[in-house]
């Protein structure tokens, strides 16, 4: 049965081969999109016609990056991400602390490089965006690349909000002091507004001065203005970014890729000298082994490493179309990769100084609020009581003043730094919550909230290029739209509708859509699409003709391990990833979502 | 005599006593953090601070009521302790009374300004227990900062977009025009441009290109015997 469609397949496959023999890079003298008036030899005997028809052909040649190195950025860029910021460290702190580097390295060896290397690959190779290239596979593939677009445009449509939210802390930080550093007053100015007197004040100031939050997802309330300017903003920075396609991605890569790290060792400088800071390290890079045996330690890490690539919305292809190809991709595979797992590393050393910093300051003011308390109800000289003799001082207390201790009881909060440090917080609550809590205690604390907010915006940006390309590059692929339109007004359209479908995410409502397509997006999708395009070139275009392939581009054949893998590690894993994300879905029933509550303020 | 000043000490103590206590009616308490708010140069609460105490809320009552008949030894000082806290009551010597609390925490709140710097102190480390002190608005600008900001980059991203577009239709432009002139030249039957290393052979014109003198000294190519 199998063979049988292999020859069926084979046979087509035969006659779409034939026919694209002319656009297909396998003929030896093609090569050097770059010299793109250069006619093979002979070419002055051909005759006016094909001189002319050749020249035209190569004018409209593919455009390319400038070097390998804009090519090897604009990965970096893409899979450099928020997800490397806000949830790997989540995830190291929920599963064992430093023993999670491990489920993390041997998945990042079976499915991460592997997965990374055949999208390169395939993108190198055929030399066109998803859909084209799934075409040329198999015309019975392209569903694949219309679902990878598909999946695409959902993420670009919620993902630019998170840029307008960090637009919008950026453009508050020029102030001193800082706007979520206090609490707003209340009417008669006699003391601090309700809701932001019962929690802190940087929550006080997401949940309602950014968001406005309304208290349930059907309650949808008005479009924000403020952060509807700010969608747009952010809008019209990608679109001046992917305006002229490789040309102008190319140069801002450069930035995005760069400016997160330079940034991020600023506050690793920072971070390890706060006080405190070390709490949080010891905390985090203590090993729990026992973790290990929890399968969804391992689970985790499986899908932190294949959402952390990106792999499977086609933007690899995209960019790796773009290539020249004789480009090594095996080596920029490798290289990615490991970059984006040190970055994750690197970004959550940093987060748990800053965690370290905020449950030490947090704890230090629970002691001197508990101290102030004692002192004041039993008139104490001042000074009496500091953070150590604190216990016995309170065992004293309720020796000698037993009722008026049992009055103070309820509000003397037991002050524990492992509390503190075991708030594991992940995504936007970590980015735009914690830090900003962390920053407004720091001294100069504007110039640090301008500093993580400008890298929070390129992490951003340069994520959001990559999925703008993999929406861009099939449509100006495609010669239906490519001929009639330019390439400024196609970015323009996709980039005017995905704003305007984003101001739902502005509404009130609108961090709870973002939360839904946050979590459901893209999960099962991806894991479905990449499932496919492995089976497909392993089994469908046949894993050597793949081989001869690559030989062709790189000039060697991939070593077993690659092979190994590409047939049958990563196929399997993501099997066994899909089967139990299905079963997640079924058993959890109806789905909910956290919603706040002003009146409880939680 | 001696007797009579005795009785009169005695009754009057008595009678102080009994306006000032903890939750007398319209006492109040005052509560001094001096250590947290001055550190090392605190200075020791003694009775000299009291007395200076005494003098600033005469001081506030003059003011306020514009009496001039309130005497430092008017206000009364009980109970205090070593947090440095205590009770104070403002007594009337003409009717033997306590002013009204009301009276006494409106001109607390007039003169706050001045009893904190007297103390060199703060609302927050100078409390007077049932008198709330009214919190300092936030400075706001006119125009939200935020928002000049976001004109600046805005106007810079439209800026640089315009300036993209308006580059690549000249840009299109001139290629269009470039290639219908090369058309046109074809479709008359001309020249046809022929290529050799990427170089139309036009521009390889003997006029245009170096003359290596190498090859052109004919006299002197054989070498002289």
């Amino acid at each position: 049965m199998c063979l049988l469609i292999r020859l069926v397949i084979k046979k087509l496959d035969r006659n779409w081969q034939a026919c694209l023999h002319l656009s297909l890079p396998s003929e030896p003298g093609w090569r050097g999109g770059r010299g793109a008036g250069r006619a093979p030899a002979g070419g002055r005997q051909d005759g006016a016609a094909a001189v002319s028809a050749r020249q035209q052909e190569m004018e409209k040649a593919r455009p390319l990056w400038d070097n390998p190195v804009q090519f090897v950025f604009a990965c970096i860029s893409y899979a450099v991400g928020l997800g490397n910021v806000w949830r790997f460290p989540y995830l190291c702190q929920m599963y064992g602390g430093g023993g999670f580097l491990i489920p993390y390295f041997i998945m990042l060896i079976v499915e991460g490089m592997p997965l990374l290397y055949l999208e390169l690959a395939v993108g190198q190779r055929m030399r066109q965006g998803s859909i084209g290239a799934w075409k040329i596979i198999s015309p019975y593939l392209c569903g694949v690349g219309v679902a990878s677009v598909v999946v695409s445009f959902f993420l670009s449509m919620y993902y630019n909000v998170i840029n307008a939210w960090a637009f919008w802390y950026l453009f508050h930080s020029f102030q001193d002091p800082l706007p979520w550093a206090t609490c707003p007053l209340n009417s008669n100015r006699t003391g601090y507004e309700e809701e932001c007197e019962k929690t802190s004040s940087t929550q006080y100031f997401w949940y309602r001065q950014t968001l406005n939050i309304s208290p349930s997802l059907e309650t949808s309330g008005a479009v924000q203005w403020e952060q509807a300017l700010c969608l747009t903003l952010a809008w019209l920075v990608v679109y001046l970014c992917i305006l002229r396609g490789t040309e102008s991605t190319g140069k801002v890569v450069y930035v995005t890729a760069s400016l997160p790290y330079c940034v991020l060792i600023i506050y690793l400088i920072r971070g390890l000298t706060l006080h405190g800071a070390v709490n949080g390290l010891i905390y985090m890079f203590t090993p729990k082994l026992e973790q290990l045996s929890n399968p969804k330690a391992w689970i985790s890490a499986a899908t932190q490493i294949f959402f952390s690539l990106g792999l499977g919305f086609g933007s690899l292809i995209a960019f790796a179309s773009y290539n020249e190809p004789s480009n090594n991709c095996e080596r920029h595979a490798i290289i990615v990769s490991l970059i984006n797992s040190a970055t994750s590393i690197f970004a959550s050393i940093v987060t748990f100084s800053i965690y370290g910093f905020k449950a030490t300051f947090n704890y230090e003011s629970c002691i001197n609020r508990v101290i102030l308390l004692l002192l004041n109800a039993f008139d104490l000289e001042e000074g009496s009581l500091t953070a150590d003799n604190l216990n016995e001082m309170k065992d004293y207390l309720m020796a000698a003043h037993p009722q008026e201790y049992a009055q103070l009881l309820p509000q003397l909060k037991n002050c524990s730094l492992e509390a503190e440090l075991d708030t594991a917080v992940q995504g936007t609550g970590l980015a735009f919550i914690v830090y900003s809590e962390a920053i407004k205690n720091m001294e100069v604390s504007q110039l640090y909230s301008v500093l993580y907010f400008v890298m929070l915006l390129m992490l951003g940006i340069g994520s959001m290029l990559g999925n703008t390309a993999a929406i861009l590059t099939p449509l100006t692929d495609s010669k239906l739209i490519a001929s009639r339109f330019p390439k400024e007004v196609i970015s323009g359209v996709v980039c005017f509708v995905n704003c305007i479908i984003g101001l739902i995410f502005t509404m009130e409502a609108g961090n709870y859509w973002f939360d839904i397509f946050n979590d459901y997006a893209a999960t099962l999708s991806l894991l479905l699409i990449v499932l496919v395009e492995t089976i497909a070139v392993c089994y469908i275009y046949g894993l050597r003709r793949f081989e001869k392939d690559l030989h062709t581009m790189i000039g060697r054949k991939p070593n077993w391990y690659w092979k190994v893998m590409w047939a049958f590690a990563s196929p399997l894993l993501i099997i066994s990833l899909f089967i139990f994300y299905l079963t997640d879905y079924i058993l959890t029933g109806t789905l909910q979502y956290q919603a706040w509550d002003a009146t409880q303020v939680k | 005599m001696l007797q009579v000043l005795l009785l009169t000490f005695s009754a009057v103590t008595i009678a102080h006593a009994e306006l000032c206590k903890p939750d007398a009616q319209n006492a109040f308490k005052v509560r001094l953090s001096i250590k947290t708010a001055l550190g090392d140069n605190a200075y020791a609460w003694d009775t000299n601070e009291e007395y200076l105490f005494k003098a600033m809320m005469a001081f506030s009552m003059r003011r306020y009521s514009s009496k001039t008949t309130t005497q430092i030894s008017n206000v009364l000082l009980c109970n205090v302790t070593d947090r440095v806290s205590f009770w104070f009551v403002v007594t009337d010597s003409t009717k033997n009374t306590t002013v009204p609390g009301s009276e006494v925490e409106a001109a607390i709140r007039m003169n706050r300004n001045r009893i904190n710097n007297a103390f060199l102190l703060s609302d927050k480390t100078l409390q007077f227990l049932k008198i709330p002190s009214t919190l300092a608005p936030p400075v706001e600008p006119s125009t939200p900062v935020w928002l000049i900001v976001f004109g600046v980059v805005l106007c810079l991203i439209v800026a640089g977009i315009v300036f993209l577009v308006v580059a690549g239709i000249q840009q299109r432009k001139k290629k269009n025009k470039e290639s219908t002139e090369r058309e046109n030249l074809e479709e008359k039957g001309e020249a046809t441009i022929t290529i050799e290393n990427g170089i139309p052979c036009e521009t390889l014109d003997l006029k245009a290109g170096h003359i290596n003198g190498v090859f052109s000294a004919d006299d002197e190519r054989f070498t002289s015997l």
